[in-house]
């Protein structure tokens, strides 16, 4: 169970290796000692890895199997995450940027990028919406992005897949609230991350910790959904209302 | 009965709600088919939802809502002893003791809390010192346990761990249908009360100290915010049931009267909490302020003296969205140093306390769960706010290295590899489940959240 100051007892990562997911794991093995850590991921020595940490820092630690593009993997492994106790928050954690100028042009890649930042998420949020209506509890953290606010001509394929994302768990938070259920959806900017390397950094980008720090604080005080940094809220409002002839030519 | 509809239920705190099937029955029968058909999430009662934090909470399973199983069922006033439904509210059951000269042996600070309740959290009150808590006054309950069916336990037999396991077990035993209580003869329905002011926590302790011998009821508020020379200044009042000369010669003629059961309400839950820094800065000076700088006696009745919130409903609502969490720990006399030590943290920690009670605990009973132990209790009513969670884990640890413990009833937040060192009879409580409920049918939040259903209660510490 959640406590009163929103310290949960047992995390579920969907995408056990994502460096974000893990910095969230981190910030809340600090709070809550032998915090319980469901790892969902390939198998592979990245997860053996992220294990390895989050044990050392007092974690009790599982890891599941679990590929994002198996359809029926989604459900599988929520299950096996819920036979060891309630999970109180779980973390949509997976994603990927693809190559942008591949991603319009290929299907192969924009279907790999639309599966896995969509269709995937989609799934994983129908196996959570079911675990939170079993508990009448649980908080489901989605890791969406600024890119869903105004996808913009330099990797659109990617913002639109998070941009239907993100509808999916505004609209999945509505419908899990009077189930007990709670979704925080995070827009975080420009992250410094595996994901990320070799790219020039956009302002106001921040680290995986930062992100991990603006979840842990959300769910506490229950909030529905986040900036990170807080000051892209109003940078992206505006953004999104410019006309198109003007954002076009914004050196985004 | 109704066939359960998901609901939304938190405790008294506000914090952590979760969605349970609430179902109302209306008799034994009822509450032993819901008992028998629990699913796997178990099953629970619940009364006035009074408690802080979850107990009274069972998130995806059922919730029996035990208050229309309620009334006075037998009063002889020669032997003061009461017969009473589970669902009775303390208020109501007050006010036909009242109508006969008679009342309860124990109160809490809220009479809004059912006797199922009073008996599962084995609640206590200003006297503690010399009357012990509820469940010393309890002459027989009536249990359904997880088989269905219903017995009835005595403190003498014939199943005494049972009785002793219910009394302060939050629920997790069985349902409390029925229960007769002894209770007390009094000639009116005030207390004369003496009201003195003290300019430091030292002050505070030793008054108290000193009244156990000569004081019925006894309880200090103090002041949570001033650090330095006027740390946990307070006022500390005492009593005793006034006798009929002592009322003033107007109100002789009715010595029984009871306020109708009427109070103000605070509408709705402010955007955020309204006690911060500056309100409860204000509060904790004005209410200082207020009580006479020499001690003072004076005749009040027993409602506003026992529970002086319960005019203003809900305001638990001034606490805001995030709600509030209630800390209450006991130490024992050998420990008295956490009192101030604790004050002194909290005054250091920036937040902020409004209703903080400090009082003197005689010994507790057999009961394996049971909070009271012969020593200190103090109780903060916190803001839930970013750092608290820090604040609290730092009390806990002087609790532990005390010898103390949190009390359940308001429990919200303790973590669960502290409750063996709080409640060194845990094993004997888990045993007692395995007992009577092998199943597991009776579960609540605070059991999940507290390991209270896993079968071997010792749990790792981790560092």
């Amino acid at each position: 169970m959640m406590d009163a100051t929103g310290r949960p007892q047992s995390l579920l990562l969907l995408g056990g290796t994502s460096e974000i997911g893990l910095a969230v794991a981190d910030a809340w093995a600090e709070q809550a000692p032998g915090l319980r850590v469901v790892l969902a991921a390939r198998p592979g020595e990245r997860r053996d890895a992220a294990a390895a940490r989050l044990e050392g820092r007092g974690c009790r630690v599982e890891v599941h199997d679990f590929d994002a593009l198996d359809d029926g993997a989604h459900v599988r492994v929520v299950e096996k995450a819920r036979a060891g106790g309630d999970v109180d928050v779980a973390v949509v954690a997976y994603g990927v940027l693809g190559d942008p100028e591949r991603a319009w042009q290929d299907p192969e890649e924009a279907g790999r990028i639309a599966r896995t930042n969509y269709t995937a998420p989609v799934l994983s949020g129908v196996a959570l919406a079911a675990m939170v209506r079993a508990q009448g509890h649980g908080v489901v953290v989605a890791l969406s992005s600024v890119a869903s606010e105004r996808p913009r001509r330099s990797n659109f394929v990617y913002g639109s897949s998070k941009a239907g994302m993100d509808a999916f768990y505004t609209g999945l938070g509505e419908a899990l609230r009077p189930l007990g259920g709670r979704v925080l959806v995070v827009r975080p900017g420009f992250v410094r991350s595996r994901m990320t390397e070799g790219l020039d950094a956009a302002p106001l980008a921040v680290g995986p910790d930062e992100v991990a720090r603006a979840v842990v604080d959300g769910v506490a005080a229950g909030r529905e959904q986040v900036w990170v940094p807080r000051p892209l809220r109003p940078v992206m409002s505006t953004l999104r209302h410019l006309p198109r002839p003007v954002f076009r030519r914004l050196p985004l | 009965m109704s066939p359960g509809s998901p609901t939304a239920l938190h405790g008294w705190g506000r914090t952590s709600p979760s969605v349970a099937s609430v179902r109302t029955p209306t008799g034994a029968v009822e509450v032993a088919e819901a008992v028998r058909g629990a699913g796997d999430r178990g099953v629970l009662a619940r009364g006035l939802g009074r408690s802080y934090g979850d107990p009274a909470q069972n998130a995806g399973g059922t919730v029996l809502d035990m208050t229309r199983h309620r009334g006075v069922r037998r009063l002889d006033v020669d032997a003061a002893v009461v017969e009473v439904e589970a669902g009775t509210s303390l208020d109501e059951l007050l006010r036909v003791l009242l109508g006969v000269g008679l009342t309860l042996p124990v109160q809490p600070g809220t009479r809004q809390v059912s006797v199922g309740g009073a008996v599962a959290a084995d609640v206590h009150g200003k006297n503690h010192h010399v009357a012990g808590s509820f469940g010393a006054h309890v002459r027989w309950l009536d249990l359904l346990t997880a088989d269905g069916e219903v017995q009835r336990l005595r403190p003498d037999g014939p199943d005494p761990e049972l009785f002793w396991g219910t009394v302060g077990g939050m629920g997790l035993t069985g349902v409390v249908l029925r229960a007769e209580l002894s209770v007390r003869r009094v000639e009116t329905s005030s207390v004369v009360v003496t009201s003195e002011r003290h300019g430091d926590l030292g002050e505070v302790m030793d008054a108290l100290t000193r009244l156990d011998h000569e004081a019925e009821y006894s309880v200090a508020w103090f002041d949570s915010i001033s650090r330095g020379r006027g740390s946990g200044r307070g006022v500390v009042l005492s009593g005793h049931d006034a006798r009929l000369e002592e009322l003033p010669e107007a109100d002789r003629g009715a010595p029984y009267a009871v306020p109708p059961p009427r109070s103000v309400a605070v509408p709705l839950v402010p955007p955020a909490s309204l006690v911060n820094r500056l309100s409860g800065r204000a509060f904790n000076e004005l209410w200082f302020r207020r009580a006479p700088r020499h001690p003072t006696t004076g005749v009040e009745h027993a409602f506003g003296f026992f529970q002086p919130l319960d005019g203003v409903a809900s305001w638990n609502r001034l606490y805001g969205p995030r709600g509030l969490a209630q800390y209450q720990l006991a130490v024992p006399h050998d420990a008295a140093a956490v009192v101030p030590a604790v004050v002194a943290a909290v005054a250091a920690s920036g937040h902020v306390s409004c209703l903080n009670v400090l009082k003197r605990f005689g010994p507790g009973t057999p009961s394996p769960l049971s909070f009271p132990l012969p020593g200190w209790t103090l109780a903060l009513d916190l803001p839930v706010a970013a750092g608290l969670a820090g604040l609290l884990d730092r009390l806990d640890a002087m609790v532990l290295e005390a010898g103390g413990r949190v009390y359940l009833a308001k429990d919200s937040r303790t973590p669960a590899h502290h409750l063996a060192a709080m409640y060194p009879d845990l094993p004997r409580f888990a045993a007692l489940r395995r007992r009577v409920d092998p199943e597991g049918r009776f579960a609540s939040d605070l059991a999940r959240r507290l390991g209270l259903l896993t079968p071997t209660p010792a749990r790792e510490a981790y560092p």
